[in-house]
């Protein structure tokens, strides 16, 4: 290996789910912060298990719903009220009533776009190069392995102390991995 | 927490054999087979009866397109529509298309909600039949204004005809938002739903291209528990938005009908009816799709007979509220004392059409209550056959309500009957090249099942599950 390549952090692998929430509840308690845990589908239990709080996509969400509404009746109320005062059948000019299908279904069309971004945003996706991606066993964990990652960031790193806690939690294989 | 404040002496015992359920997944198949067995449908080589579907699915496509270009430029003169019934196939079928959708968005939206975990082994490919479906059903609305290429009034875009804009009074306006931000949504979360299986194909793929393509829609996924936690939390907010907008969707539709003045449309019964409608003739759908492809595509153990009896159950309920909506128009065209309502009514019986509304009893009414029966709902050639005839009843409710209800108006004068040109036939029969061109071309190049949700239903999942790895006496 170059000298340039710097480590990004230490990986383990584990079998089960349930190893890996154990060894998570671990490195939860010695306190580190830039550590993350992948696994092929959500684990129930996970996100106490590594301390995370809830997650805040949904005010994204809710921010675009209700900008969505908002536009629809702004724009019900200009363009058939104000710009071009259209009259059917002797009606108001405009009525929240009829206008209120369309911009139903624009709060759920932001709403969901707002969900959808939020959770891009806040994930930080798309990221297309990851350090991890590179790694040869790491593919596995879109198959059937769970890992743990902590990285050298963390402020408690230290690579021995590490390799320790990991390895007493029960799992099978610990690698560094490059920047 | 129970658990924990036992005694270790004390152990809980199973539940007994006859009342243990079926698996989800059979034959306690592991978390890696999963992904195995899912991506080795596009994986190899292209299977030979991929193509003799798909060869004659993109005939009839190439035949959508020769009847959409005859229709643009000759006029809409060329369907059968005309005097009284201006409605005709187009939104018949517009109609149709749109309610077999329906099902793809109960079972990944509102069934998630109500944590019904069999959907995971059914979503993706409903999911994608609702895309199609939407799209095969946008076409009709867009072509049968006669100009298509005035299709952008229907957008309030500020324009140069001195401020003219739509009138958002009218259902139709309505229908406008309600469809195009249904197939927004639905695409959304079909995508968002398949970003972390992106990242499995990703993580498989063996030539560059593969490598690059899906490494590129799977955004980066990496599987990481932080991403999880915001992607799950997304997740449930788009099967939220969904659950109000599946319903709205047809109601909206069905109100295109009910806020007319004509007997046998303007009903106040109509939304809720209409989105059990279709509900009803998606599930049919499903069945008609999944069927023979979880025997084509070996995911018997995926797509099980549980799932397939479940599905089946809500054929039968359904179906039922439909035929319940049914007896009830008759009561309300009676009870409303309208001779014009009465009259609407006892036509679509023994009317000229009265063929027409014979077959949609049959095949909406009777044919789902053979599903009580348990031996009818595991037997999958009787199921076939029964969905693909749910799909025809829903077809002819729609033609009930539409061209019945229009050929006799108030004057007799105005009385004809419709009949449809070959035009119309072919451009329907197109529809489904379009339909299955996709369906395809989806099962192909796409996960069908959506992988990590069905592992993440398995018991080797769960930590707190000895195949997920838990240690009895374990703290936990």
């Amino acid at each position: 290996m170059t000298s340039s390549a710097r480590a990004y952090g230490i990986l383990a692998e584990y079998d089960t789910p349930a190893d890996i929430m154990h060894a998570a509840e671990k490195v939860r308690d010695a306190g580190f912060r830039r550590w993350d845990v992948f696994t092929p589908f959500p684990i129930h239990g996970m996100d106490q298990a590594m301390g995370i709080k809830n997650s805040r996509v949904g005010w994204f969400s809710f921010v675009g719903g209700a900008t969505g509404y908002t536009l629809g009746m702004l724009m019900i109320w200009f363009t058939n009220a104000i710009d071009y005062p259209l009259i059917v059948g002797g009606k108001p000019m405009f009525s929240p009533h009829a206008a209120f299908p369309p911009s139903y279904e624009l709060t759920i069309l932001l709403g969901a776009f707002g969900a959808l971004f939020g959770m891009l945003f806040l994930n930080k996706l798309p990221r297309l190069y990851h350090p991890l991606l590179k790694h040869r066993r790491f593919a596995l964990a879109t198959h059937d392995k769970y890992f743990l990652v902590i990285e050298t960031a963390d402020p408690k790193y230290s690579e021995s102390d590490i390799r320790q806690l990991l390895e007493c939690s029960g799992c099978k294989r610990v690698e560094m991995v490059e920047e | 927490m129970s658990e924990a404040a036992l005694p270790s002496s004390i152990k809980i015992a199973p539940p007994p054999a006859e009342l243990e359920r079926e698996p989800l997944v059979r034959n306690q198949r592991g978390i890696g087979w999963l992904s195995d067995q899912v991506a080795a449908i596009m994986e190899g080589k292209t299977p030979t009866w991929w193509w003799m579907a798909f060869v004659p699915s993109f005939g009839f496509m190439s035949l959508l397109g020769a009847m959409l270009i005859y229709q643009i430029s000759v006029g809409v003169g060329v369907w059968g529509n005309n005097h009284p019934v201006m409605w005709g196939w187009d939104i018949i079928n517009f109609v149709w298309w749109i309610g077999i959708g329906h099902a793809g968005t109960l079972i990944s939206a509102i069934l998630f909600l109500l944590r019904q975990k069999w959907r995971t082994a059914v979503n993706r490919a409903a999911e994608a039949m609702t895309i199609f479906a939407v799209m095969c059903a946008g076409i009709y609305p867009a072509l049968h204004v006669g100009r298509v290429w005035f299709d952008w009034w229907l957008f309030p875009i500020p324009n140069s005809n001195g401020p003219v804009w739509p009138q958002f009074r009218s259902p139709l306006m309505w229908d406008v938002f309600a469809v195009s931000t249904y197939f927004t949504v639905s695409a959304l979360f079909w995508y968002v739903g398949l970003i972390p299986d992106l990242a499995v194909m990703r993580d498989r793929a063996k030539t560059t291209i593969r490598k690059f393509l899906y490494g590129l829609f799977a955004l980066g996924w990496t599987g990481s528990n932080r991403h999880w936690s915001n992607y799950e939390k997304a997740y449930l907010i788009l099967a939220g938005l969904s659950t109000p907008l599946v319903l709205s969707v047809h109601s909206i539709v069905s109100l295109d009908f009910a806020v007319s003045q004509l007997p046998g449309w303007h009903t106040t019964i109509f939304p809720p009816y209409f989105v059990a409608g279709a509900i009803f003739s998606g599930f049919g759908m499903v069945l008609t799709l999944l069927v023979p492809l979880r025997k084509i595509c070996k995911l018997e153990d995926v797509i099980t007979m549980r799932h397939i009896d479940v599905m089946c159950k809500v054929t039968l309920a359904t179906g039922s509220i439909v035929g319940y909506a049914y007896g009830m128009e008759f009561f309300i065209a009676w009870y409303s004392g309208s001779p014009y309502e009465r009259f609407a009514f006892i036509n679509r019986a023994i009317g000229p059409y009265a063929w027409g509304y014979w077959i949609m009893i049959g095949c909406n009414v009777l044919v789902p209550q053979l599903f009580w029966w348990k031996a009818i709902r595991r037997n999958v050639w009787i199921v076939f056959i029964l969905s693909i005839l749910v799909n025809i009843g829903m077809w002819f409710e729609r033609f009930v309500i539409i061209v019945i209800s229009l050929h006799r108006e108030f004057l007799p004068s105005n009385w004809s009957y419709f009949k449809p040109t070959w035009v119309d036939i072919c451009t329907f029969l197109g529809t489904f090249g379009l339909f299955f061109t996709m369906f395809l071309l989806f099962l192909r190049f796409l996960p069908m099942i959506a992988i990590s949700e069905v592992k993440g239903v398995t018991p080797q999942a769960d930590p707190h599950h000895p195949l997920g790895g838990a240690k009895e006496g374990g703290h936990h």
